[in-house]
């Protein structure tokens, strides 16, 4: 760590003002605070000083992700060895996936990294770190064959369209890892769905097969996450874990988290009373356990940026996606909700916060006029 | 006749083309721009077919403009407009069938169009008739101009097409290249047009 740290100081001159390497200023400047505590600190005025930046809780996040993303490449493994009815060890299970999505973690981190350092230097703005987790997000949730230039492209669509647009990291109305997932749904169907691509090359669109099948729902498998789906989001208990360390960390509110799961139960029970076709007739437990519902809660719904930031507000954000999630996946002509539902229920987040604010005031209006 | 391209009569029709764009800086004519830009062909006949109607809508007015009482002048103004719409309709449908089709309501929703309106009753309704027109073809064009870009790039990401012809060699499509469908979709028109008006915005600002 020492070597390391006297490496960074060796290198400062360089960067700075009139330096050789100034170009490079904001790519220094984001590992450096990626691997310290940044040395710069405000000069006056009360201001928290604390080593817990938003590069610190970025990684917490990652941290909370990797239970899901290791399962995940063990599951893309044995997906295709239970396709192609071939024997295999543990690690070749695992190494096989591990092959499979490392390419699209490589390519998510260079494109969408890219960009973000061109406009950091460009605007001459410190990095933003909010990448490190959208960049880990990405790959997670798309079927693993997705081709690269596609995950390329979208990516950074969503980075440019979705982020930078609107000021870069902090500012975004809408999650950036959903914007890439949702560019490609719409502009790729085919490689996002159908029936071809899962069966050929043994994995699949978030909850294809369970949810366009609801009679092959199998329990175990589902918590487990020994089924076909997108690369980070089959397995409940892995997703529970990272839950559990971002509950742990205070890093997402559980509020939001609870609320999703309450909102999907009660749509899921409502349909389970009036429906009849076999979609509406699942189980509330089967729905909460398939697909991206899971990992939507859990990692998605809970982005403190793009979230409703009101204590109430939270319950009712994340109520509203788990309703909407059920009904687009009853109702709609789409297998999986999860996505555009949290997609609607970030546009609305700063509207349910402004209701929340605006009741607060007129409640204690009242409680001094009277 | 000195006076046909003075310096205030270019200006009527250049500052449209760029500056006073009707698209990218007046962000009028939006919905028309979002619905019939899924192709290169409808979005040319399109951007014609405004420009034809702005510049004649734009004369006519003008020469009738002392004539017109002001409390319904959006009325004659209607008039005038409904009545080249339908003449410039009726020559699509003979001699566009296709095209025509493809447009299919959004020839008569010239009418409610709001580059027409806002032309008419800011420019037409106070200046003499060849500056008018020239106004009208300057809207017109400028309005066209951002369609022809806005459908060459969807129909050229969205089929591999321009005109209906083929651009992007069958090679590529056999390498994993697919279309992209939202390119087809009205809402990455809005993007594009956001894309256009930012690329505009930059360049004017660079040659400041």
């Amino acid at each position: 760590m020492k070597a390391l740290r006297n490496l960074f100081d060796k290198m400062r001159p360089s960067f700075e003002d009139g330096g050789k390497l100034h170009m490079f200023r904001s790519v220094f400047d984001g590992f450096e605070t990626f691997l310290f505590v940044s040395p710069t600190a405000s000069a006056q005025g009360t201001h928290i000083h604390d080593c817990m930046d938003s590069k610190r809780l970025m990684t917490f996040v990652i941290i909370a992700l990797m239970p899901a993303m290791l399962f995940g490449m063990y599951n893309v493994g044995y997906q295709h060895f239970t396709l192609i009815n071939q024997e295999a060890s543990f690690f070749e299970m695992f190494f096989f996936g591990f092959l499979a999505v490392l390419p699209k973690i490589v390519v998510s981190y260079a494109v969408g990294l890219g960009i973000e350092f061109t406009v950091a230097q460009w605007k001459k703005e410190e990095i933003q770190e909010g990448f490190l987790v959208s960049g880990m997000i990405i790959p997670m949730i798309i079927p693993v064959t997705t081709p690269l230039w596609m995950l390329a492209l979208a990516t950074a669509f969503s980075v440019i369209f979705a982020k930078e647009v609107f000021g870069g990291t902090g500012y975004n109305i809408f999650n950036v890892a959903l914007i890439t997932r949702a560019f490609l749904f719409f502009s790729y169907p085919q490689a996002m769905t159908g029936d071809s691509i899962w069966v050929a090359e043994a994995d699949g669109l978030t909850a294809a097969t369970p949810l366009a099948t609801p009679a092959a729902f199998d329990l175990n498998n589902s918590i487990t996450g020994l089924i076909p789906g997108c690369i980070g989001e089959t397995s409940v208990i892995a997703i529970a874990i990272g839950a559990v360390i971002l509950l742990f960390t205070g890093v997402a509110s559980w509020k939001t988290m609870v609320s999703v799961f309450i909102g999907g139960a009660i749509t899921a029970c409502l349909f389970n009373c009036v429906g009849s076709t076999a979609a509406s007739q699942m189980p509330w437990y089967a729905h909460l356990c398939v697909g991206g519902f899971c990992f939507g809660a859990v990692f998605m719904a809970t982005d403190p940026v793009t979230s409703a930031r009101t204590e109430t507000g939270k319950w009712i954000y994340g109520f509203l996606i788990g309703v909407i999630a059920i009904c687009v996946r009853v109702m709609g002509g789409y297998p999986e909700g999860m996505m555009l539902a949290i997609l609607a229920m970030n546009m609305f987040a700063p509207l349910i916060d402004y209701f929340v604010v605006d009741s607060n005031i007129k409640k204690r209006k009242n409680r001094t006029t009277k | 006749m000195s006076g046909l391209f003075s310096k205030e009569n270019k200006e009527a029709f250049i500052n449209p083309l760029n500056l006073n764009n009707p698209i990218a800086v007046q962000v009028l004519g939006i919905c028309s721009a979002l619905a019939v830009t899924a192709q290169l062909e409808p979005a040319l006949v399109m951007g014609l077919s405004v420009t034809i109607i702005t510049a004649f809508s734009s004369l006519v007015i003008s020469l009738i403009r002392n004539t017109i009482p002001s409390r319904i002048r959006i009325i004659v103004q209607l008039v005038v407009v409904a009545a080249l719409v339908t003449i410039v309709s009726m020559v699509l449908k003979a001699y566009l069938y296709h095209v025509s089709v493809q447009l299919s309501v959004y020839v008569g929703l010239i009418i409610t169009n709001c580059i027409l309106m806002g032309r008419l009753e800011a420019f037409a309704m106070s200046h003499s008739p060849w500056p008018s027109f020239l106004d009208g073809v300057g809207n017109g064009i400028g309005y066209a101009l951002v369609l022809i870009v806005v459908g060459a790039i969807r129909e050229l990401f969205g089929a591999g097409t321009l005109l209906g012809y083929k651009v992007i060699p069958q090679c590529v499509y056999e390498a994993g290249y697919k279309d992209c469908g939202m390119m087809v979709m009205p809402s990455m028109a809005l993007i594009l047009i956001g894309c256009v008006i930012w690329a505009q915005r930059s360049l004017n600002k660079e040659s400041k």
